[in-house]
């Protein structure tokens, strides 16, 4: 269920403005890879170049390849829409359906594609991603209500649950847990560390001790100034760029002199 | 009360108001409870000249007591010079309380609340003024309306009627007749119009349409009515052409607008994570609008919709053009002449015969019937609205 990943000379761009330069990668399958970096160096657009959600924003586009298991994303007759729900991903924000329930919120990938499927296979689906994403136990009583009357917390899990109940090959996360207490925060750290072991795992992250507690690879983007594009600085076994980062400015920005 | 009385740090306190010095104190709100940082000011002295009587407050009741005293002052005014008139005395009235306000609370509060109450003041007067027409309006509907409000009204037309009697039942299902075909043309219209403007649209496309929106939605009500019934006539070529889909059409071209404006600014509610949440669980954009994006914002469209047929159901001129006006009724969309209330009313009014009165209260009440009909879309899409309101605490 889980593949491999490997980025080679990718540039984004939104119009004529180049966002991220030249990035060449490769992520390992079943693992965790980490992003970090300053704001506004790309890491967030490149992570979600990689299920191709930045076609989104109007005039996006990329030149390179992604290969996922040697299929280019980028490739002509890739359609977008398959990709996504190859690669799955949760956001910033929780951003539950306001209008399902949380029974709903997450089977919604069925749903919304409109694939049918018996009470069932749909209650053990729901189940079972619930239980993925270590909700289960506090929402099975009340399945039937509004995913909005969750907490911050168990909302950004019931978007991790929606995320892996449609089974995809990889699972991107921006930024999960910024808008997360620190229990929250935990309780989905904990969660990576037990999905990572069927989905390769991609985190984007400004919090450096998240990075070195739950990844196994990191990659440190920068930018050179405003309006300058962002590029990969490095990229390396979490130990060791916390450790003993081979370029200066990794080390700064992970001691904390700038950034 | 000048401006040197003040002390100079005034500015820092959050309460920067020397006559409030005193009360702040007394209920404990010093500055260092609010921790403001910043120069101290001088402890307050209890016999510190404190300028027009300043620290004390109006009684709470004294704001009716005033307009009270005021009202009836005004009126015995008027009446010693024998000009008494409610708009007189209404207007006298606001004139002396606004200023008896101000020099009372100037003496008793200190120039600042003054001012405040003169404010208050003139935005209630503002307020009632722009209330006033509306229940006076509302009033003489309801009160001239009221005497042909009978079942009759609504059962029987003007078919064989001369003078007393009859109802306008062929008028009322005429509106909702044309009104439901206009809805019927410039609902999904106007929908698709603003998810193309929203979802879809961009470049200098997208800017025109929305300039043409904007002007569509200034059009006078009798060009759509010289539009649809050119339109007929020349089509069919037949120059005395009135049916209900002219008036129909005639209706939709001012209802579109309405409905795409209404719909694109519900679109826009929508926040871009919930689609990205779509998206990101591989759906497509059409499913996505579909399934996401409308149910979420199901309510405001309702809302918006219900406001767009308000705003036609009570066209007269271009049904004037399209329609005409019949005695009974006409279920035919297609040919012939159908009434509708306003037009009902228009011409009962107009072609008063004998007795003058009975026409002219089925005009009244041919109106009141219209307002009601407007207020009950009203509340239906409200109630609409409330139950697919979304329920989120974000």
């Amino acid at each position: 269920m889980s593949k491999r990943i490997e980025v080679n000379d990718l540039n984004i761009f939104y119009g004529k403005f180049k966002a991220v330069e030249d990035v060449s990668m490769v992520i390992e399958p079943r693992s965790v890879t980490a992003f970090i970096g300053p704001s506004g160096c790309g890491k967030s657009t490149f992570i979600r170049s990689l299920n191709r959600m930045h076609e989104a924003i109007r005039g996006a586009y990329v030149t390179g390849e992604v290969l996922v298991d040697g299929q280019n994303l980028y490739a002509s007759s890739t359609d977008p829409v398959n990709v996504r729900r190859q690669i799955g991903m949760v956001f910033q924000r929780p951003n539950p359906f306001p209008t399902m329930s949380i029974y709903d919120n997450v089977i919604a990938g069925y749903k919304l594609n409109a694939k049918r499927m018996n009470k069932k296979t749909a209650d053990e689906k729901v189940e079972k991603a619930l239980q993925g994403a270590n909700l289960w136990n506090e929402v099975k009583d009340r399945l039937g209500e509004s995913g909005s009357s969750l907490s911050g917390g168990q909302q950004q899990r019931l978007c991790i649950a929606r995320a892996i109940a449609v089974e995809p090959e990889v699972l991107l996360m921006d930024e999960p847990c910024s808008a997360l207490d620190p229990i929250s925060t935990l309780a989905i750290e904990d969660l990576i560390q037990e999905l990572k072991a069927q989905y390769t795992i991609v985190i984007v992250t400004h919090n450096m001790q998240q990075a070195a507690r739950v990844s196994d690879r990191t990659a440190f983007f920068n930018i050179a100034g405003t309006g300058k594009p962002g590029k990969l600085i490095e990229m390396d076994a979490t130990t060791t760029m916390f450790s003993n980062p081979k370029v200066a400015a990794t080390n700064d920005y992970i001691s904390g002199r700038f950034g | 009360m000048s401006p040197q009385d003040e002390p100079t740090s005034v500015g820092t306190r959050p309460d920067a108001r020397p006559e409030s010095v005193a009360a702040a104190d007394a209920s404990g709100l010093t500055p260092e409870r609010f921790g403001t940082p910043g120069p101290r000011e001088p402890a307050v002295e209890p016999d510190r000249p404190t300028g027009t009587g300043i620290g004390g407050r109006l009684p709470t009741q004294l704001s009716p007591v005033l307009l009270l005293v005021c009202a009836a002052a005004s009126v015995g005014i008027l009446f010693a010079f024998s000009a008494f008139s409610f708009t007189g005395a209404a207007f006298l009235t606001a004139l002396t309380y606004t200023v008896a306000i101000f020099v009372v609370g100037a003496v008793v509060e200190g120039r600042r609340r003054a001012v405040d109450r003169v404010v208050t003041s003139l935005v209630t007067i503002a307020f009632v003024l722009a209330m006033a027409p509306l229940l006076s309006l509302l009033w003489t509907a309801v009160s001239q309306g009221a005497a042909r409000l009978d079942p009759a009204f609504f059962t029987e037309t003007m078919a064989g009627v001369v003078g007393e009697g009859g109802g306008a039942a062929h008028a009322i299902v005429g509106t909702l007749q044309v009104t439901g075909l206009a809805a019927l043309v410039s609902i999904p219209v106007g929908i698709m119009a603003a998810i193309w403007l929203v979802e879809y649209g961009r470049g200098p496309l997208k800017t025109a349409i929305t300039f043409l929106v904007d002007v569509m939605t200034g059009i006078p009500s009798i060009v759509a009515g010289l539009f649809a019934f050119a339109l007929f006539a020349t089509v069919l070529g037949d120059p005395g052409h009135r049916s209900g889909w002219a008036g129909a059409i005639a209706l939709a071209v001012l209802m579109t607008p309405v409905v795409i404006r209404s719909v694109e600014e519900m679109l826009k509610l929508v926040p871009d994570e919930l689609r990205e949440a779509s998206f990101a669980l591989g759906v497509p954009r059409w499913r996505t609008i579909a399934k996401v994006v409308l149910p979420t914002s199901i309510g405001g469209i309702v809302a918006g919709i219900t406001i767009a047929i308000a705003r036609v159901i009570g066209e007269t001129a271009p049904l004037l053009i399209t329609l005409g006006f019949t005695v009974g009724f006409n279920f035919s969309m297609t040919e012939g002449r159908v009434s509708t209330l306003p037009v009902y009313a228009y011409d009962q009014f107009i072609r008063r015969g004998l007795p003058p009165e009975a026409f002219v209260e089925r005009a009244w009440t041919a109106a009141l019937v219209l307002i009601l009909i407007v207020m009950l879309l009203n509340g239906i899409g409200r109630l609409i609205a409330f139950m697919f309101a979304p329920t989120t605490n974000r």
